[in-house]
């Protein structure tokens, strides 16, 4: 295990290093003086200029500069957001909520992929599995913002049963919305991953024998099939969850909601390109942090992972 | 996964009396001939998904070759004293909040969405399809690099990625620019897959005859092993084309996306209207739609082609 937990542990510094340079060498080719930029309308001096240059490391080559930014990475000083609230601070009053946010949404495509899946499978080329099939492939095409509009309009304006956007300290009834777009947007996938590996199961030699020794339906099923199922879901479901960390910013911003996602969503809105930037680097190293965590976890539940 | 066709082998011995041992092995020369390709045909065409998801391609290429065809209405000539007004003769769905007709701004846009969606695939097919064959093929050293690199681009969430790429080049959005920004992150998955594939043919025994008779590595890459592991590539092409197409929507609802000024675009039009929500949803309704079928189209395809191409996927049908 602690071999794997240290391959793992390497094979992700390379991806690091590359991805933050990657965006690091975007933001540099950026047109536009960030240090004018501070100044607004007014001129100020040269030397002020100077100065500023000097201790934002401006004047240094791009590979100094980078260097500078992981050191800052490193010790937990995500630079500074445009209205001059650090970008660490930013992040940790909003991921909580993007947190509880993620912790919905993947409530409920869990559920809806193994229960939906599962009857899928069992049932195959039946009218059940077509039905849900069609549905799959709509649900597939509907974008998330049309998905997050439509239930806006028919769950908050017209049936009022949820408030239309988040009130204040996200509390958790307001989040249920936007949490059901989110497992709706999702769960097809993760269904037909199930429905798939739920049919591959159903033909192996080990569900035959459950059956010939005489066990019912009801204990194969869940005991022998769904279980041997589960991994390719439980996959799919995790990576959701990596995203799904780093913000869902198209619903998080349409429904108002106080998390990640909507922060780099006003950014964006406001045009503050260098907000952006510095939020998205953070966002995808939050991303490798977290896609790394669940592989050691499923290398915890899944020994032929590690041993492979 | 264990390999689930070596199971259904049948464990028994064949009565050999019952048919010529020569008469198994026979060609039939009368038959119909077939390949991957002839095979996959025949699948598909069978099936009505197949029939319908064209039927909806063709009609939004036509649209976007031919937008004069469906309307005579100028998308560009609104009148604010139409904002949000219902749809009234010569405009089937009524006006946006400009005062513009919907119908025709779902008409003029098309041309958008679609062509986000073809330079996109051909981006991706292309750099996937060299980078993952020379890794696959090569390997060693080559491969590493390839590998890695891809790794990289692989690792960032691509919305992420598009986002940057368009905040960075804020002053030169066009569609190439979107293109590229989602296409640059969008190559390693197509790599890896034929990667894989690549290095499964690689090992056939006609791969060794071809060299053999002294085809160079390169001549024996494209003409043999690249054509025997191309099909995966083909069915993850497909069905990124949606989701190309909606992420060029989500990039320009976000705002990140093309100038709602030079371009028409149906996620500008929805970004537009999402204000309005509650008291003209038909203007966000019928964009939205536009987009819904659009992307049902290329993906009802896309599943088509891999229930033909995939053999398990089929047998799961």
């Amino acid at each position: 295990m602690l071999r794997y937990v240290l391959f793992r542990l390497l094979q992700v510094i390379p991806v690091f290093i590359g991805t933050t340079l990657l965006i690091y060498f975007m933001v540099f080719a950026m047109p536009g003086d960030p240090v004018l930029a501070m100044f607004g309308d007014k001129t100020p001096n040269p030397a002020q200029l100077e100065r500023l240059r000097a201790q934002y490391h401006l004047d240094q080559p791009f590979l100094v500069q980078y260097f500078y930014y992981i050191k800052g990475v490193l010790v937990g000083d995500f630079g500074t957001s445009f209205s001059g609230q650090p970008v660490g601070e930013v992040l940790a009053r909003t991921f909580p909520v993007t947190m509880k946010l993620a912790i919905i949404a993947i409530a409920i495509e869990f559920v809806l992929a193994v229960v939906i899946g599962l009857f899928s499978g069992i049932r195959k080329g039946k009218l059940f599995d077509n039905v849900n099939l069609i549905i799959a492939l709509i649900m597939l095409s509907l974008p998330i913002f049309v998905i997050a509009f439509i239930a806006q309009y028919f769950f908050a304006i017209k049936l009022g049963w949820f408030r239309t956007t988040v009130g204040s300290g996200a509390p958790l009834q307001d989040l249920l919305l936007p949490g059901i777009v989110l497992g709706i947007s999702l769960y097809a996938t993760s269904m037909r991953l199930t429905r798939a590996s739920v049919i591959d199961t159903l033909n192996q030699d080990f569900v035959r024998t459950a059956y010939s020794k005489g066990l019912s339906r009801g204990r194969v099923v869940p005991v022998h099939v769904l279980r041997n199922s589960l991994i390719p879901t439980i996959t799919n479901t995790a990576t959701d969850f990596g995203a799904l960390m780093v913000g869902a910013t198209v619903t998080e911003g349409i429904f108002n909601v106080p998390g990640v996602g909507n922060t780099l969503y006003q950014a964006i809105i406001r045009g503050e390109n260098a907000t952006v930037v510095s939020f998205v680097t953070v966002m995808v190293v939050v991303y490798l942090v977290v896609n790394l965590v669940v592989d050691l976890l499923y290398a915890v539940l899944d020994p032929r992972i590690r041993y492979a | 996964m264990p390999d689930s066709n070596s199971r259904k082998i049948p464990h028994f011995v064949a009565p050999v009396d019952e048919v010529p041992v020569l008469e198994v092995d026979a060609v039939r020369l009368k038959d119909k001939k077939s390949n991957l390709w002839l095979d996959a045909w025949r699948d598909m065409r069978v099936r009505p998904m197949f029939w319908i998801s064209l039927v909806i391609i063709i009609v939004v290429i036509a649209m976007a070759l031919f937008p004069t065809l469906f309307t005579q209405v100028d998308p560009r000539s609104c009148q604010l004293a139409l904002s949000n007004k219902p749809p009234e003769t010569g405009h089937p769905l009524g006006f946006t909040k400009q005062g513009c007709d919907i119908y025709s701004r779902i008409v003029h846009g098309t041309s958008t969405s679609l062509s986000v969606g073809l330079i996109v695939v051909t981006m991706t097919f292309l750099m996937g399809t060299v980078m993952g064959a020379l890794s696959g093929y090569f390997g060693g050293k080559i491969d590493t690099v390839i590998s890695r690199v891809g790794d990289i681009f692989f690792s960032i969430p691509y919305i992420l990625a598009a986002i940057v790429v368009m905040s960075v080049m804020s002053a030169h959005r066009n569609v190439f620019v979107i293109s590229l920004a989602i296409g640059a992150f969008a190559w390693p998955v197509t790599a890896r897959i034929l990667r894989a594939e690549v290095f499964r043919v690689k090992n056939a025994d006609f791969v060794m005859a071809s060299e053999s008779l002294g085809l160079t590595k390169f001549k024996t890459l494209v003409k043999h092993v690249l054509p025997n592991s191309i099909a995966p590539v083909i069915v993850v092409t497909t069905l990124s084309l949606s989701s190309a197409i909606v992420a060029e929507a989500v990039l320009s609802f976000l705002g990140v996306g093309l100038p709602p000024a030079e371009f028409m675009s149906w996620g500008n039009d929805i970004s537009a209207a999402q204000s309005d929500l509650r008291n003209a949803p038909q203007t966000l309704i019928y964009p939205s739609a536009a987009l819904t079928i659009t992307v049902l189209g290329f993906i009802m395809l896309g599943e088509v082609v891999r229930d033909a191409l995939d053999p398990k996927a089929r047998a799961r049908r």
